[in-house]
């Protein structure tokens, strides 16, 4: 396949064959020999053919191979002769990422840690076919879809201002569970406020590097060593299912003819079966922003416990890494609403747009890119540029470059442990196996993701933080 | 039949072939290499049965919802899969119906567990129903 060099950082599929537009891809030479090894270039190309794209199909820095759709796939199509995809969000609607910053220092809580993780794996349950503790009825669950993190708020856990600082302040109003399945019900109504297990994690940091001081200070963090929780999670198996059940509706309805994967599946924008995903999939990204205003109320409430206070722990922001969404973008010089599908890619707004909240609306909004188990994890800011760069996209973590198999063949999760110990980063698991599997060495160098958004332009580097606990389903 | 299933490589998911002598034989070891990434079937006590139905409009699609099967059971009835049984795959309409029954233990706490299977994916999906039968399926996990 050719591909063409543009500068450093960017790298070209020219629009060749069926492909309607080019593909892009953001990477460093060092991240792009990973990317070539396996399927994701001819996955971006195979995105580039799909009906009503505009523009490009763009692959951000940490892209590897997804199915149907590559990970770290950006692509937005036209809202009437365009498509909206279950494969271009994913199975985990609305995994993402809440980012919590406190007054505490890391003196404050260092010989606490191990009692404060304790304290959290009793509240928050993690891991493989464990339940959550809230009772729900399916009555209780339709008002969760519909209405989100303000359902939680609402209900005792946590603030108003949790909502402001939550992307689409928690909430997507398209939302309509009438089209989720029976089946992705039952699979919700026991996960509410769980964990799950994989790559998702809840971690107790300290901010290791400020790089710019004056944006750190707008988004809450002033110094080295201060103390930030985040939270990796998404919906569960009520999004898993509601992505399974609607690639199957579409497949019997409209045929796999033609399609050189199977999960590229799709149907238009504005069609019966697209609007039917369309606010399936809202509601499932509800269930996520509640699943995870759930998790941090009972952080807060294991630091009061625990530490006497939560003092301060206030929400940076929250974002969705796997989402489609309409949104206004100037395309030909001008505004026009699209169906951005970002998968395994995070929302990168620059200054001014009104989506942002007002607090942080002259500077641009918040990006939260978690690293892998154990290693650093990145708070940026959007830029103006990435309006015309990505829709205003960039990375979303890691990215693996190691299978699991391969990671449980090379690592074992004790030895992870006592070697994260030697670090000053406490681990508790329900499983080393588990632990093994996400070694940080089966993943790409966020450190270098990051650095490619930065230089580039996707998102600019604000501050680094790194672990000092971290809790893993 | 000595290996009833091989993980591959693949960086981001998991990877598998199941082999069987017949159709049913290479989907009842995919279900196994399905749950093999979160428990050991082998190690679950067989203390209850699911009967499961399904039915595809063709054979991938029929593996696809059978495979979810055994995720949908640990999700909504905290039930782990020992062994299947009595698997039968039957013409039906224009498409395909899956019979079998499901042997396995609903008390999670006995047993070691890990990871987690999100969804059965189509992507490098193939049946081959040469000798023995082999089925490739990638879950996201």
């Amino acid at each position: 396949m050719e591909l063409r060099q543009v500068t450093d950082l960017i790298w070209e599929i020219p629009k060749q064959g069926e492909m309607k537009v080019p593909a892009t891809i953001y990477a460093s030479s060092g991240l792009l020999q990973s990317v070539k090894k396996d399927l994701t270039l001819q996955q971006a190309r195979n995105v580039a053919c799909l009906p009503g794209i505009q523009r490009m199909s763009y692959v951000m820095p940490d892209g590897h191979q997804g199915y149907g759709f590559p990970i770290g796939g950006v692509a937005a199509f036209d809202m009437e002769e365009g498509i909206i995809s279950p494969g271009g969000v994913g199975y985990d609607i609305n995994c993402g990422v809440r980012l919590l910053r406190t007054d505490f220092m890391e003196q404050d809580i260092i010989s606490r840690r191990k009692e404060l993780l304790v304290e959290i794996f009793k509240e928050v349950p993690a891991g493989v076919g464990k339940g959550g503790i809230t009772k729900l009825s399916r009555g209780v669950l339709k008002d969760i879809l519909t209405r989100g993190a303000e359902w939680a708020v609402e209900n005792g856990y946590g603030t108003g201002e949790d909502l402001l600082m939550t992307e689409e302040g928690g909430r997507m109003l398209d939302a309509d569970p009438a089209h989720i399945s029976e089946r992705a019900l039952e699979r919700g109504l026991p996960q509410l406020g769980t964990l799950g297990a994989g790559n998702h994690f809840l971690e107790i940091q300290k901010v290791s590097h400020i790089y710019d001081r004056d944006l750190a200070r707008v988004f809450g963090l002033s110094e080295v060593g201060q103390i930030a929780v985040m939270i990796h999670c998404g919906s569960r198996g009520l999004g898993h299912q509601v992505a399974t059940d609607y690639i199957e509706l579409m497949e019997n309805k409209l045929g796999t003819k033609g399609l050189p994967d199977r999960e590229l599946i799709n149907a238009p924008v504005l069609s019966e079966l697209g609007r039917q995903y369309y606010r399936s999939m809202c509601a499932a990204v509800n269930y996520a922003f509640a699943n995870r205003q759930l998790i941090a109320h009972w952080v807060r409430d294991v630091f009061a416990k625990v530490m006497g206070s939560d003092r301060g722990m206030r929400q940076i922001y929250d974002v969705c890494h796997n989402v489609a969404k309409f949104e206004k973008h100037v395309i030909n010089g001008e505004p026009r609403e699209v169906c951005v599908h970002r998968k395994g890619a995070t929302r990168s707004f620059g200054p001014g747009r009104p989506e942002i909240p007002e607090a942080y609306r002259a500077k641009g909004q918040p990006v939260l890119i978690p690293g892998s188990m154990g290693t650093a994890s990145y708070l940026l800011v959007g830029t103006e540029e990435a309006e015309e760069l990505s829709f205003s996209s960039t990375a979303h973590g890691a990215g693996r470059v190691m299978s699991r198999h391969e990671a449980l063949r090379r690592f074992r999760g004790e030895q992870i442990r006592d070697e994260l110990l030697k670090k000053g980063i406490e681990l508790q698991s329900t499983s080393w196996k588990g632990v093994a599997e996400e070694a940080s060495g089966a993943y790409k160098d966020v450190d270098e993701v990051v650095r490619v958004s930065h230089e580039v332009g996707l998102g600019c580097m604000v501050a680094r933080v790194v672990p000092v606990g971290v809790m893993k389903g | 039949m000595s290996e009833k299933f091989r993980f591959l490589e693949h960086t981001a998911d998991a990877k598998f072939q199941a082999y069987g002598r017949t159709l049913e034989e290479a989907f009842a070891n995919a279900a196994l290499a399905t749950v093999s990434l979160m428990w050991e079937p082998d190690e679950v006590e067989k203390t209850l049965a699911h009967e499961v139905s399904v039915q595809g409009r063709d054979l991938e699609q029929l593996l696809a919802r059978f495979l979810s099967e055994a995720i949908y059971l640990v999700e909504t009835r905290s039930f782990l899969l020992a062994s299947v049984n009595e698997l039968t795959i039957e013409r039906a309409g224009e498409g395909f119906q899956l019979r079998a029954v499901f042997q396995g233990d609903d008390r999670p706490g006995r047993y070691s567990l890990s990871g987690h299977v999100k969804a059965v994916t189509y992507n490098e999906m193939r049946i081959d129903q040469g000798c023995p039968v082999t089925v490739q399926v990638v879950v996201d996990v």
